[in-house]
């Protein structure tokens, strides 16, 4: 095994990983918000992924076109999901909860089947493209644009979440809804924001992709087992923690399949996420 | 400018506050006194729109604020400071701050009442980077009653401002609260102790479960056989 074949599969292990930390930080600011988790987080990647696809297939519009419309197609669908039902069942039990987010999950798979078919689809000609080579490592062009999108997207969040007044008044409701609401701040509407940034960002990722990933019912499936173990090891509702974790799955995926087996890779995920949260319950970031 | 008339509180189908009836006149302090569980926060958190009456109505300035949004009634210049003073943990001290002044109303005003608030507490200042919850108990105090200060409020709630603090930190607090009055603002605070409670506020209101059982001038109050009874159990 070559010192090439290992960096490239870093490389690659880290390009990956800034997606899934992308994905993460949507579920996480929902939960951290919230504390409920969005079962249909996945169900949401893959509609933005169909979303870039018939743009792609009815207008010609390539996917990195197509990101700020499905962004905020998304970023719509989130609040409605908010208004439609998680609104209601917020002071229901935790059972119901998780059925809500479950059931609309089914449905939305079961939904995109009938209409799409559950074909694979693959957007056939793409402006990213074919492949760089830099001191004898390969990397695919649309890999490398994928990843640097959603480091730029999760920049673009942490900065709203950190500097900007909005993102002050999310920080608090996460943090003590009652208080905020003293503050002046109305929860519901940080709720709905919540949902549809949290959406917004499991779009742009889902779209991202599109460049090089199949688009078939059950594309977000994966991504979001992932992403919930992501946040669980980064820490509920840690932005830092879900891009920390993001990175170290990425990495130990990559890193597991070359060394081991590619058959064992989320085997060697789990392993890690079970390690770690055996010894830090509260995940490397988490708060509670 | 706070008139409460005939309130009545229940959690789910569990009454707790029966009839109770309290005013607050602009520029004046107020206590309310009573033991553990009485439902002197209650009262307080329906007053700020946190919970909701089930019966009675409540007058702000002329104007009926009962059943409204807590996010609504803090723009009516209306602060209320909850009990364990809720500051948010994980946001800085400034932060705190600055969100007290949320509300429109308050918005315009905010890098001044910050500086005003920054006055009042010069330790708030020194901290300002500081994450709220590695504050002293009594720092969090001054940073909730700052936060709350950030509203512009003309009538102030304040929930056992003295909770957990030492002795000489607790007096400290009083003298805040009364300088905090002077400059304009009504107050209605909570207290358990009487003797220092009433050596602050113009008049008090005692509560026992869930009925309002005497109400009075401090000097009243502190003269008073039942106030004896009920807090020294005499
Ligand atoms: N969220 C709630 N749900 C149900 N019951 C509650 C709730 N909050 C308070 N109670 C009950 O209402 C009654 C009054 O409580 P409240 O907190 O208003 O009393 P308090 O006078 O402020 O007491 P303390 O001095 O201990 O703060 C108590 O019997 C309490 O158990
Ligand atoms: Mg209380």
């Amino acid at each position: 095994m070559t010192t090439e074949i290992i960096l490239q599969t870093i490389i690659s292990g880290l390009l990956m990983g800034f997606i899934y930390a992308l994905v993460a930080a949507g579920l996480s600011l929902i939960f951290g918000l919230m504390e409920i988790v969005n079962f249909a987080h996945g169900e949401f990647m893959m509609l933005s992924m169909y979303a870039a696809f018939w743009l792609y297939t009815f207008f010609g519009l390539d996917p990195l076109l197509s990101i700020p419309i499905c962004a905020a197609l998304l970023f719509g669908l989130g609040v409605a999901t908010h208004y439609g039902i998680i609104r209601h069942i917020l002071d229901a039990p935790m059972m119901v909860q998780i059925t809500a987010t479950f059931g609309l999950a089914i449905f939305l798979r079961s939904l995109a089947q009938f209409l799409w078919t559950p074909d694979f689809r693959t957007i056939p000609d793409p402006i990213v493209a074919g492949r760089i080579e830099v001191m004898g490592i390969f990397l695919g062009v649309p890999q490398l644009v994928a990843s640097a999108g959603c480091v730029l997207a999760f920049a673009f969040l942490y900065l709203f979440i950190s500097r900007t007044e909005t993102g002050l008044a999310l920080q608090a409701t996460a943090q003590d809804r009652e208080a905020a609401s003293l503050m002046g701040i109305r929860p519901d509407r940080m709720y709905a924001l919540g949902w549809g940034i949290g959406s917004a960002c499991v779009a742009v990722a889902g779209v991202l992709l599109t460049s090089y990933y199949f688009i078939f019912p059950e594309v977000g499936l994966i991504f979001a087992l992932i992403a919930y173990v992501t946040v669980a090891m980064g820490g509920f509702g840690s932005l830092i923690g879900a891009l920390v974790a993001g990175v170290l799955i990425g990495l130990v995926e990559a890193l597991g399949g070359l060394l081991i087996d590619p058959a064992f890779k989320y085997v060697i995920v789990f392993s890690m996420y079970l390690g770690i949260v055996l010894v830090r319950p509260k995940g490397l970031f988490g708060r509670y | 400018m706070l008139d409460v008339a005939g309130l009545e509180v229940a959690y789910g189908d569990y009454q707790v506050i029966w009839d109770v009836s309290l005013h607050v006149a602009a520029g004046e302090i107020v206590s309310v006194l009573g033991p553990n569980g009485a439902g002197k926060s209650t009262v307080l958190n329906t007053i700020s729109g946190l919970c909701r009456p089930k019966a009675g109505r409540i007058t702000f300035k002329g104007e009926r604020i009962d059943g409204l949004p807590p996010y609504e009634i803090v723009g009516r210049r209306l602060a209320h400071i909850m009990e364990r003073r809720r500051v948010f943990p994980y946001l800085t001290v400034r932060q705190n701050l600055w969100l007290g002044g949320y509300n429109p109303s308050a918005r315009k005003e905010r890098a001044q009442t910050l500086d005003f608030v920054f006055e009042l507490f010069p330790r708030l200042e020194e901290r300002e980077s500081q994450l709220a919850h590695s504050l002293s108990g009594g720092e969090q105090q001054m940073l909730a009653l700052g936060r709350g200060l950030m509203a512009r409020p003309e009538l102030l709630l304040v929930d056992e401002p003295l909770l957990g603090l030492a002795p000489a930190v607790a007096a400290d607090m009083m003298r805040i609260l009364r300088q905090i009055n002077e400059t304009g603002v009504s107050i209605l605070f909570i207290e358990q102790n009487v003797q220092t409670a009433l050596s602050i506020a113009d008049r008090g209101y005692v509560l026992e479960g869930g009925h309002l059982v005497l109400d009075g001038t401090a000097e009243e109050l502190l003269a008073s056989a039942d106030v004896k009874r009920i807090f020294l159990g005499g």
